[in-house]
């Protein structure tokens, strides 16, 4: 059991959970995930952890509501308890001083972006951030990734906040004016899969971040597999970062469509 | 247990005892032997797709107990305690049911074994105590002692509730890793010797493979939690939801006060042929399908994990999972088949096992071995591309090992693949532990005979250390470890006085 210390809504469909677990609070490093079930009966879902406070014994979990188990979670209030949450789980980011490093994240894929951004920069890199969104409302962590970002550039689809366009559009413009060492890109799949095309035009190593289907999150159902470089990988123990420019998205798009 | 002075292993009924005699004088052994083996009472076929969870075979009568019990002729030297893995004391408490103490026989098995309930239903006992029975010699059927292991068990499980039991204030502190049954046996073990032990599962069960893997209708649930409040009761304590390696490291552990560590972690990664289309939605692993069901509850009313059922399902291989994945999907509504690359014979899964899916209505594609998967426009699996074999020489585990035949392919259509051809150790141990010592395949490399590993005071045993092998492998595992970290803990004790 874990309980919900503070809850925040983001938009009308993300909300952010401040959640008492203090051995994974003290444990978790930057791209670790958690598996959470909202209640007994629930189903084990992967969340990527956002931010952690070891004093406090609290991690922050970012969840948008996609489906019942997303919507349970989202129900609960301050006071009220995860029935069990459990890691943290897969591999930490490499994180090392490469230069400049440009950060992407679209939709709640920011919020795993978060400790990443905070862990290159505090390596000495320098950090240039895009935030992408279908429109303003669902700009998120703007304020949190600021701090630890030497430019925040912010997407929309629609143009009501920031510049109009892709995160594409966002990631293209630094890397014409600047020379960039490495882009790190979390968010949906389909994203990741084309600012890895855009990135692999221009020879830059790109990193993303996969959140797969998954049901036990140690290794042991393989649910989470995909393809990367032609090898079969698991997300959950080998992952779930991986080389941009070798996942088969195509195929991981295909199989986050399982159960829908 | 051979070899093992340890009090935890003294007869509780030996065999000179007064009553014992006294049974074997009772009737000649020409009597009991023209007994004939009992028969389990076994669910009707079609009943059992209409209740999945049901159990299929459904134990003794107390009658037939006795009567089974009574065939067993109590030999000096018994042969099925040497085929058994944890060297259970079987006449001992197959003659405590003859005479009716139930009690005294559960005592009996619990003295030797942490889970007598699970033993009874899962052990390959044909391969193992009545492969050795005497009755052979006479080319009679062997006494049924799994069947009666079980009845023991169970009849002990529903009168008298295990003996609470507390560890001493200052008793040393041993952390286990994984709550499958080589952990499960190993903390029963130690907690008989008055350590305080401590068992720390990954997931939101507690049991491990008898939980996530085993389906209920060959191993209910209520049965395995039953084992681990007879668990609890000795005063094992059990902790969800903490991955050692990840959410602790064991250098926490130590740091806890934990003296002594046992790695039961289990062989976590379920393998893939490596063909083409095994990635395609509506393949999966035995695993994942079983975890889906078993663990998750998916398919039943308040659980909201889903599963791919099918309409066609294939199971790819021959063993015990493999049947277990099979039968549950004929329990689920499809048809079901096995695809398996050798003979029935060679098959690894038991003749128990079989048996069942037979009556159960799973179709049986031998020689048979995949190539490929094929989608449809949705890149869902719509049909698999079989290979036909034949049996050539005999390979280096002395089965025929199959060939192809050139140019028999076939194309079958099925909607759900369900891949069951072993599984790996789990990884995150090893990969979390320096200095440890990991064998080439993954599996912690310990010393046989004390389960040891490179790291002093940390033992492991089951499918970590074995890559993949049966729950009672695994239990003997546990119980070796405890005897041998028990007189290691001892013999650190009095050196340090």
């Amino acid at each position: 059991m874990a309980k919900i210390v503070s809850k925040e809504h983001f938009s009308e469909h993300v909300v952010k959970l401040v959640v008492e677990a203090p051995m994974i609070a003290r444990s978790r490093r930057a791209g670790h995930f958690v598996i959470v079930r909202a209640t007994e009966g629930g189903e084990r879902i992967p969340l990527t952890i956002a931010d952690a406070d070891i004093e406090a014994g609290t991690v922050t979990l970012v969840i948008q509501e996609v489906g019942v188990s997303t919507k349970k979670i989202c129900a609960l209030e301050p006071g009220q308890e995860l029935a069990d949450i459990v890691g943290p789980l897969g591999q930490a980011t490499h994180i090392e001083k490469v230069g400049t490093v440009v950060c992407c994240g679209g939709g709640v894929g920011v919020a795993p972006l978060l400790p990443i951004i905070k862990a290159m920069k505090q390596a000495g890199n320098r950090v240039v951030t895009v935030l992408a969104a279908r429109t303003a409302d669902l700009v998120i962590l703007e304020d949190e990734v600021a701090p630890w970002s030497d430019e925040v550039i912010i997407m929309t689809d629609d143009g009501s906040r920031g510049q109009k366009g892709l995160v594409t559009n966002g990631v293209e413009e630094v890397i014409k004016r600047e020379k960039v060492d490495l882009v790190v890109t979390i968010g949906p799949a389909v994203m990741m899969k084309f600012v890895a095309k855009l990135t692999e035009g221009y020879n830059i190593p790109t990193m993303c971040s996969l959140n797969t289907i998954m049901v036990d999150g140690t290794g042991m159902c393989g649910a989470c597999r995909v393809t990367v470089d032609g090898k079969t990988r698991f997300v959950c123990i080998e992952g779930p970062e991986f080389d941009a420019h070798k996942v088969d998205f195509d195929e991981m798009m295909s199989r986050l469509k399982s159960y829908n | 247990m051979e070899n093992c002075n340890c009090n935890t292993h003294k007869s509780l009924a030996p065999r000179d005892a007064e009553w014992r005699d006294e049974l074997r004088r009772a009737l000649p052994a020409k009597d009991r032997m023209a007994i004939p083996r009992v028969k389990m009472r076994e669910l009707d076929p079609a009943d059992r797709l209409a209740n999945p969870t049901a159990e299929v075979n459904m134990g003794l009568t107390a009658e037939q107990a006795v009567q089974e019990a009574t065939r067993c002729l109590d030999c000096p030297n018994p042969g099925c305690v040497s085929g058994c893995p944890v060297s259970i004391d079987i006449p001992g408490f197959i003659k405590n049911i003859q005479r009716g103490e139930l009690g005294e026989a559960a005592r009996v098995l619990r003295s030797t074994s942490a889970l007598p309930a699970v033993c009874g239903r899962v052990c390959p006992q044909e391969k193992q105590c009545e492969s050795k029975c005497i009755y052979h010699k006479s080319k009679r059927e062997p006494v049924a002692i799994g069947y009666l292991e079980r009845f023991a068990a169970d009849a002990a499980a529903k009168s008298a509730p295990a003996a609470a039991a507390t560890p001493a204030k200052d008793a040393t502190r041993i952390a286990v890793i994984g709550s499958g049954p080589a952990g499960l046996s190993f903390a029963g073990d130690m907690a008989a010797k008055g350590y305080a032990v401590t068992v720390f599962e990954a997931l939101h069960e507690i049991g491990g493979v008898l939980k996530y893997g085993i389906p209920e209708f060959r191993l209910p649930n209520s049965i395995v939690d039953g084992e681990i409040d007879a668990l609890r009761a000795l005063g094992v304590e059990f902790l969800r939801d903490v991955v050692v390696g990840k959410t602790i490291s064991l250098d926490d552990l130590r740091e806890m006060g934990f003296e002594g560590v046992f790695v039961g972690s289990g062989a976590g990664l379920p393998r893939f042929m490596g063909i083409p289309g095994e990635n395609l939605v509506g393949v999966m692993s035995c695993n994942e399908y079983l975890t889906r069901i078993n663990l998750m509850g998916a398919g039943r009313e308040n659980s909201d994990t889903p599963v791919m059922t099918g309409k066609r399902v294939a199971v790819i291989g021959g063993g015990n999972t493999a049947m277990d994945a099979v039968r549950t999907a004929r329990r689920m509504g499809a048809e079901a088949m096995v695809v398996y690359r050798r003979s029935l014979e060679e098959m690894p899964a038991r003749v128990e096992e079989v048996h069942h899916a037979r009556q159960e209505g799973v179709e049986f594609m031998t020689l048979h071995n995949p190539l490929e998967y094929l989608a449809d426009e949705k890149g869902r699996v719509r049909a698999m591309i079989l290979q036909r074999m034949e049996l050539g020489e005999p390979d280096e585990s002395g089965r025929r090992s199959p060939v192809a035949v050139e140019g028999a392919v076939e194309e079958i259509p099925v909607d759900l693949v369900i891949v069951s051809v072993g599984v790996s150790p789990n990884p995150l141990i090893p990969n979390s532990v320096e200095g440890l010592d990991v064998s080439r395949r993954g599996t912690i490399v310990v010393n046989d005979d004390t389960m040891e590993s490179s790291i002093p005071m940390l033992y492991a045993g089951g499918d970590i250390v074995r890559g993949g092998a049966t729950v009672i492998l695994a239990m003997g595992d546990g119980r070796r470890a405890a005897c041998a970290m028990d007189e290691a803990m001892r013999a650190r004790k009095s050196n340090n006085k």
